[in-house]
């Protein structure tokens, strides 16, 4: 399509010059989601055009290509008072074409990057009016790790290829005035002044329509004030068009500053032994564990890095102390059935479900946990002594499998608050746990990992250190990510084997997190160490043993 | 009832005449049905052609005013069938489905109706599906009429000229014996534009006239001798007169020009984005006047030799614009110029491409590299417009595809979600997909289904996939559509009459739910005019299969044991599975407005919302792989440690519950939950909750005391 545009901009003729002076076709672009309300506004459109004086035509591609999927509406206008002039009907097209369009609306961030693609939006004529929000594709939201597009990427080229553009978060607005995005959007495409009829008639299409009338009227206020606004600032040069952010923040909110002589103990540790570009992290890391367990246990945390802290230098950002204090915290605080249960009782969480679920004030609620707990679990929440015994017979497996499965747990309900208590209580023996004696040696081991590597070769060690963070989740997705994270640590061999290993390593980690089956995996792996790749993944415990060793 | 109601657009069709209608392409040609005396009217739904028959449906006071005969037909096939009404009697009648894949269905019908030929006007509207948007196999309509001898009327997609074509469908195919196909692309039937009505008119002959003196011509029925005579007669009269009929009646436009020694031929329906095309290449003006000549084939098939030898006389090349493949037009055109002995160089594809959708970059560059060929001096340089400061090939990799999916809420999310669960207990099996929304089980994130071979064909495409019953068993899919549009017979009963051994699931949510939640015969819905509520289980015993289960789709635990019994019982035969669940879009827009009146009514109504912790979410997203609905999605990790975006629910979920089930069934994660929010409470409740509220406050403010303590 690029290359059909600019040739048709390349070259043109004789009539068109003459045509010039002659009323054209106004042509508008609606590039949005199936669901998302176009057709609704693309009648009220119609409605305006029509009662303005112009002859209006829309198309659409609707059918079952729609559910959910990106979709096209395409609107031209033509002033009846030219045609009757003429005495003739214009030819109005049913599609647009690429560098032919006046006005595009996106009805999300990603869909103005499609119409970007088409080629409808340039920079000589088109206005670009684009909600800033983001619904995530399939794609997108099924990465096993942060599959998010660049938002970035696509306002900067939107920017750049708009004559005008005029970016506003449409969804916000409409759920702020509890209606739908199709009225922000004939709001904002009032208030960018771009249409060829007035705000008014707009607004009186709207009304026409009579459903939802208040809110829908309410919507369309905002959406108008807000392009206006930007339409406003944009004319006198200095409207920057802003982002919805979606990206967690880069800069972490300081701790704070600690009260409890013990926790305040912790941080002058912190503020003595660890460089100070670190200690933010590291206070982050602290305070997250005195809150998994307990003041010792932070002191662990910090005793961890200690070795780490004397194989990094000023010259390197500390990037390998920052990475493994990262991944220690994590790691440390590993979710066992004690973390979930405390997390679910508290009542800043109930605050937020009941805010999640947008519930009224004192408004009558039950909140139910989904709970599956295996076999595992159970044992693993025990002390050692007992757990791993029952674990490893199997009479004594098949009698705790009574206990697991789905389970619903009213968590607001006095008794199931109460058991959830009760199980956040056994963190008391924690320390003593399977779980913890098995997450223990792991952590050791890696720590070792990094201890060893380090000194040869540092970048290497950092790409280790970030391999922790492929050890996640519960039940079989964890056995999964630290499978090939063991995989990983297994290969280390092979990987110094490589011209770069740190890149190698940066390579395994990104294909372990390509797809669930670990096709991607297998082949890096196998491509690495030259074996067959069966032999490194699938069983967990194999390369578990060549990692701690 | 379907997803969109016509209720108030209607009544635009009891407009008179000289008044303007203003609307849709689809109430247009309804419209013009009605305008043309039409008796009776039938089809199926689909894409682009399903608000035609939700129209109708919506229409049905105005039609029993006229004594108009309406039916929403079980299959194209019984749609085409409908038409035999007007072999032997008077009687104009319209039938409608989607292209190309509701004429294959109809083809056997149309054929013998075709044979047969018509006395009546009988006019069959077609809802090209070709191009942007298609979810259908890309071909062509031509290819029919040019096997069967049907008329095919492509006309300019303007209202005013589809309603004319709609009139003069009837009037061609009553002057030439004929039945007739109106073909309208995808974007002309959700065309809004307008035309000058006229009064509507009651059918001057009716079906009870029909039924009080039967008629019955022996030279009409399909067999020999008769088929001979009637090949020859479609050669020999009725070919001719509808020749005679498109040109005494001006069906298509000779457009002059001043370069006379080129030219363009092009189907009717192309004729706005040629002209567009033209426009843009300065060679035409915006009310439609060309410096090219133009030959518009509103009719394109029959072609008129005479026609073509007439417009190519004196030109130097002509370019065909047809859209699809195979070129037949250009074919036909080369022929008729070789025997009128013309030189004039026929160009089409070439110029234009072969395959696919001529968008309107298509058609530009096309007549472009035409014209530049053929008279260069026409095409001046302009100069090159402002380029982007950022190329948009910058975008490539940072806008992802967009595909469509089920919706949030959908019944069949859980069974996909089953059936992929099934697949880690017993590895890979084959799955056989069908048409419908289950069809998009195919896409991300199920990635089920390993072939779609047609409507209600799920099963049936199965049948070759069977070892005795000794390995694995393949797993059919099909909808309650396809299952009552011929999946009975073509996949159950052929089963069991083979004695497959295979699983077939049945997806039962009560609508024909892609096409816009259309009623079938096993929809749950009192439907007025119609007899709903027939039983898929009932249907399927009755045809012989013996181990029949029904399992509700959003009990993945039950439907997962369902599903494992399927595969390896012992019981001989086909094994169907019921899978029930209510279109969530239909259910939601029949519930909303109940529970609104009820909350209004201070009736106790209660309403789930999912949600996933964030604290807990590690951000691994199985869940999403496992559901995908569009509901459950992704936001920032509220973590500082964490970099990957934690999964979240949105406000558009309706608490359908299966994101809770998905967790459970698949052991994922204890990051969901739900919150049942109450409205209008009763006194015990809300005293119960209030109690409730200061223990565990109490406590948990307590707890909370001792965290903050510790830091």
């Amino acid at each position: 399509m690029d290359a059909a545009a600019q040739s048709t901009q390349a070259v043109s003729g004789v009539v068109a010059a003459a045509a010039a002076a002659a009323p054209r076709v106004f042509k508008l672009a609606v590039s949005a989601l199936g669901g998302q309300g176009g057709g609704v506004l693309t009648q009220w459109l119609l409605q305006a055009a029509e009662s303005s004086g112009f002859i209006a035509q829309s198309t659409s591609v609707p059918g079952v290509a729609q559910r959910t999927g990106a979709t096209l509406y395409y609107l031209e206008f033509f002033p009846r008072s030219a045609a009757e002039a003429a005495g003739a009907e214009p030819v109005l097209a049913l599609m647009p074409n690429p560098g032919d369009v006046d006005l595009v609306v996106a009805s999300e961030l990603m869909e103005a990057g499609r119409a970007i693609q088409r080629g409808l939006v340039t920079r000589d004529r088109t206005t670009l009016v684009a909600s800033t929000h983001r619904v995530y594709t399939i794609g997108e939201k099924s990465a096993m790790g942060d599959g998010l597009a660049d938002s970035e990427t696509v306002m900067q080229v939107a920017r750049a290829s708009a004559r005008r553009m005029v970016a506003l978060d449409m969804e916000a607005l409409a759920r702020a005035n509890q209606s739908v995005i199709s009225s922000v959007i004939l709001g904002a495409l009032a208030g960018s002044g771009a249409l060829p009829f007035s705000a008014e008639s707009c607004e009186q299409a709207i009304r026409a329509s009579g459903r939802a009338l208040n809110r829908n009227l309410a919507a369309f206020e905002a959406g108008k004030a807000r392009a206006a606004a930007l339409a406003a600032a944009d004319a006198a040069g200095k409207s920057e068009p802003t982002l919805a952010k979606a990206e967690p923040p880069d800069a972490f909110d300081p701790v704070p500053a600690p009260e409890n002589p013990r926790a305040r103990a912790l941080m002058e540790r912190i503020a003595s032994e660890f460089p100070g570009a670190c200690a933010n992290m590291l206070g982050i890391g602290a305070r997250r564990l005195v809150d998994y367990h307990n003041h010792a246990y932070a002191g662990r945390y910090l005793d961890r890095l200690r070795p780490i802290l004397n194989l990094d230098s000023a010259a390197r950002h500390y990037a390998l102390l920052t990475e493994t204090a990262r991944g220690l915290a994590l790691w440390m605080s590993y979710e066992d059935t004690a973390r979930v249960a405390a997390l679910k009782t508290r009542g800043s969480r109930f605050a937020r479900v009941g805010a999640e679920a947008q519930a009224q004030q004192g408004q009558v609620m039950r909140i139910v946990d989904y709970l599956a707990p295996r076999v595992e679990e159970i044992c693993g929440s025990l002390p050692a002594w007992l757990g791993a015994p029952l674990l490893k017979w199997k009479f004594t497996r098949r009698l705790l499998s009574a206990f697991t499965g789905g389970k619903k747990i009213a968590t607001d309900r006095v008794w199931g608050y109460l058991l959830m208590r009760a199980m956040a209580r056994t963190r008391i023996w924690r320390l003593s746990t399977l779980r913890h004696r098995e997450e223990d040696a792991r952590i050791r081991a890696w720590l070792a990992t990094l201890a060893e590597v380090a000194p040869g070769d540092y970048e290497l060690a950092v790409e280790l250190a970030a391999c922790q963070q492929l050890v996640k989740g519960y039940g079989e997705t964890f056995e999964r990510g630290l499978s090939r994270y063991q995989a990983i640590a297994g290969a280390l061999a092979a990987l110094r084997k490589q011209r770069n290993p740190a890149a190698a390593a940066r390579e395994l980690r990104a294909a372990a997190l390509a797809d669930e089956q670990g096709k991607a995996f297998d082949a890096a792996l196998a491509r690495l160490c030259d074996n067959p790749p069966a032999e490194n993944t699938r069983n967990p415990s194999g390369p578990a043993q060549a990692a701690s060793g | 009832m379907a997803e969109r109601s016509f209720a108030r657009e209607v009544e635009l069709l009891r407009l008179g005449a000289g008044e303007e209608f203003r609307g849709e392409g689809i109430l247009a040609v309804t419209k013009a049905l009605l305008q043309s005396g039409v008796a009776y009217v039938a089809g199926y739904q689909g894409a682009p052609v399903s608000h035609l028959m939700d129209v109708l449906a919506d229409a049905s006071d105005i039609l029993d005013e006229l004594g108009v005969r309406f039916e929403s037909s079980a299959s194209e096939a019984t749609a085409a069938a409908t038409l035999a009404a007007s072999i032997n009697y008077p009687l104009r009648g319209a039938v409608t489905w989607k292209s190309t894949v509701g004429t294959n269905v109809a083809s056997d019908a149309l054929g013998n109706l075709a044979s047969a030929g018509v006395k009546g006007g009988a006019l069959i509207i077609l809802g090209e599906d070709y191009g942007e948007g298609s979810s259908i196999m890309q071909e062509r309509t031509h290819a029919f009429a040019m096997k069967s001898q049907l008329w095919l009327l492509d006309p300019r997609p303007r209202l005013d000229r589809i309603v004319a074509a709609v009139q003069q469908g009837f009037e061609l195919s009553e002057a030439s014996n004929t039945p007739v196909m109106l073909m309208l692309r995808i974007r002309a039937c959700h065309l809004h534009g307008r035309f000058i009505a006229s009064d509507n008119r009651r059918p001057p002959f009716t079906a009870s006239d029909a039924l009080n003196a039967p008629m019955r011509d022996a030279s009409r029925i399909i067999l020999p001798p008769y088929t001979y005579a009637q090949e020859q007669e479609k050669t020999r009269q009725r070919w001719p007169n509808a020749v005679r009929f498109i040109q005494e009646r001006k069906l298509n436009e000779f457009i002059d020009a001043p370069e006379s020694e080129l030219g363009i031929a092009l189907q009717g329906g192309l004729c706005n984005g040629v002209l567009r095309a033209l426009e843009r290449l300065g060679l035409a003006d915006g009310f439609g006047s060309s410096r090219l000549p133009l030959y518009v084939l509103n009719a394109t098939y029959p072609l008129v030799e005479e026609e073509f030898a007439r417009f190519a006389a004196g030109k130097r090349a002509m370019l065909i614009v047809e859209e699809g493949q195979p070129e037949h037009i250009e074919q036909a055109a080369n022929q008729f110029l070789r025997r009128a002995g013309l030189n004039t160089q026929v160009l089409g594809k070439g110029p234009l491409p072969m395959a696919g959708e001529y968008t309107g970059a298509v058609l530009q560059e096309g007549i472009r590299a035409f014209v530049e060929e053929h008279a260069p001096r026409l095409l001046k340089p302009l100069p090159v417009s402002e380029q982007p400061l950022l190329p948009a090939s910058q975008l490539a990799p940072a806008v992802p595809g967009r595909p469509s999916g089920l919706c949030t809420g959908c019944p069949e999310r859980p069974l996909f979600s089953s059936l992929k669960l099934l697949q880690k207990e017993i590895g890979p099996v084959h799955v056989s997909a069908d048409i419908g929304c289950h069809s998009f089980a195919s896409l991300e994130p199920f990635n089920l289904g390993a072939s779609i071979l047609g409507y209600g064909l799920g099963s049936a495409a199965a049948s070759a996939l069977h070892d005795g019953g000794g390995g694995k068993r393949p797993v059919s899919i099909m909808g309650d559509g396809g299952f009552w549009h011929n999946g009975l017979t073509s996949g159950i009963s052929n089963a069991v009459f083979n004695g497959h051994d295979g699983v077939t699931i049945i997806v039962d949510n009560g609508y024909a739910a892609a096409t816009g939640g259309q009623w079938v015969p096993s929809s749950k819905a009192d439907a007025p005019r119609r007899t709903a509520r027939l039983s898929i289980a009932d249907a399927v015993r009755g045809v012989g299969v013996r181990w029949v289960r029904s399992l509700n789709t959003y009990d993945m635990k039950g439907a997962l044991k369902v599903l494992r019994e399927a595969m390896s019982t012992r019981e001989k035969g086909p094994k169907v599975i019921v899978a029930q669940g209510e279109c969530q879009l239909n259910r939601q827009r029949r519930i909303r407005p109940l529970l609104n009146r009820m909350r209004k009514a201070g009736k106790r109504v209660t309403r789930k919302h999912y949600g996933v912790d964030a604290d807990t979410c590690t951000g691994d997203h199985s869940c999403i792989r496992l559901s995908g609905c569009p509901s459950l999605t992704v936001k920032a990790n509220p973590d500082p440690l964490r970099r990957a975006p934690v999964a979240a629910v949105n406000y558009d979920c309706v608490g359908c519950g299966v994101c809770g089930e998905v967790a459970h069934a698949a052991v994922l994660c204890p990051s969901f939950y739900h919150a049942e929010l109450v409205d209008n409470p009763g006194l015990l409740e809300r005293f119960a909750q209030r109690l409730r509220r200061r223990l565990i406050g109490w406590m948990q403010r307590r707890s909370q005391r001792k965290r903050s303590l510790a830091w």
